[in-house]
């Protein structure tokens, strides 16, 4: 059976890949946020997944508003990156894992997550920059299922959903009947808010203890609602949800790996952390 | 039932919900247009005839005229969507930050270094 080995969680931010294109990997601004990254992959060459299923939400390239799933979920054999209107360069192709997608479709649909199915998709900056950051190189070792969470248009799923769309995930991977070693990779947040008078709003108080809760609490954001989370972390900071969607898939009992939180990238605080089960 | 909180207000902000989503479609229909670089290009080269093809209204016009993002953000604009046009001119986040808030784009990148706090 499938074995999810850990799960990693960062920001996604777009300036990220305009920093990798430029190569500022030890520019005075950039290293304290890419210096995060080398123990990450020692771990990753230490567990050696074969799948990664990338929780995220799509800012406007696969998805517009004319139709916006709560949750989706792709099933294509390969995810392709394309121009996001920003100019920042398309990374390779992902090879896509259709069987494994399916079977998490019918453990999920089964469970009551009401899923859109996608069997064509692009993937933008949320799922390629994280993926970047884990392997530099960008010739992907891993074969992909991307979960796309609506961080964007209100009414959002609740924190508590998302979590619990986590665990639905945990058990259908553990139900597979392959051998895979899978990792979750969540993406977005920390606090941040690009737009409105309340532009820059940053919380580190509320980050370190979000992510102190991941470890030791893991439901403790979802006391809040997501207007509450917007309040606390800010408009973008509420990307969050794609963290919880992570950690959900781990049992209850974690170990933290490695945690590295930066102010600011752009307008975020950034955050990463690696957990495994305990 | 669960109380439905999504109206709850945040000061300074606007909470991208059903009402904005209605308001802003063509806006945001547009912004999303410029993915495509022929699409950016064609508004750069008209900007009043893509404004039109895509039925903005005139509320729409002035803040795409003005490029102002708070005008935009009223006009039903969605950040992700507005994040494209500001591409369009190269403009980084805080740029757009420093607009919002008054401040300058010096004054904006201090406030955000001034949140590590101790």
């Amino acid at each position: 059976m499938a074995k999810i080995v850990g799960t990693i969680t960062t920001s996604h931010v777009p300036a990220i890949g305009g920093a990798i294109a430029k190569g500022l990997q030890n520019d005075p601004y950039w290293k304290p946020f890419f210096d995060g990254f080398p123990p990450v992959r020692d771990w990753l060459a230490s567990v050696k997944p074969d799948v990664v299923v990338v929780a995220y939400n799509d800012h406007g390239l696969n998805f517009f508003l004319d139709k916006m799933p709560t949750f989706a979920i792709g099933a294509a054999p390969e995810y392709r990156n394309a121009d996001e209107g920003w100019g920042i360069p398309v990374v390779p192709p992902f090879q896509g894992d259709p069987a494994l997608s399916w079977h998490m479709i019918e453990s999920l649909v089964a469970e009551d997550f009401d899923l859109v199915t996608c069997q064509e998709m692009s993937v933008d900056h949320a799922f390629t920059l994280p993926m970047a950051l884990l392997w530099p190189e960008q010739k992907w070792p891993v074969r992909t299922v991307p979960v796309v969470v609506n961080t964007v248009q209100s009414p959002l799923p609740s924190a508590a959903r998302c979590y619990k769309l986590g665990q639905a995930i945990g058990r259908a991977i553990a139900s597979w009947p392959g051998d895979e070693r899978v990792v979750v990779l969540g993406t977005g947040g920390l606090s941040h808010q690009l737009d409105g008078e309340r532009a820059g709003f940053i919380n580190k108080d509320f980050d370190l203890k979000f992510m102190e809760s991941l470890v030791n609490d893991p439901t403790w954001a979802t006391q809040y609602s997501t207007v509450e989370l917007v309040e606390l972390a800010g408009t973008q900071g509420v990307e969050l949800l794609n963290w919880l969607v992570a950690r959900g898939t781990l049992p209850n009992k974690v170990r933290q790996v490695h945690v590295n939180y930066h102010i600011p990238i752009s307008n975020t605080a950034s955050g990463l952390q690696v957990l495994e089960p305990a | 039932m669960p109380s439905i909180k999504s109206h709850q207000p945040v000061p300074g902000t606007t909470i991208f919900d059903g009402e904005q989503a209605r308001k802003g479609y063509a806006l945001n229909k547009m912004c999303y247009s410029f993915n495509d670089a022929a699409n950016r290009k064609a508004f750069l080269d008209d900007e009043d005839e893509y404004c039109t093809r895509y039925g903005l209204n005139a509320e729409q016009r002035a803040a795409i005229h003005a490029r102002n993002v708070l005008q935009l953000i009223a006009a039903g604009g969605n950040a992700y969507y507005l994040a494209k046009f500001a591409g369009i001119f190269k403009l980084d986040m805080q740029d757009i930050g420093a607009q919002q808030t008054g401040m300058t784009k010096d004054q904006f990148k201090a406030r955000l270094i001034a949140a590590r706090g101790n």
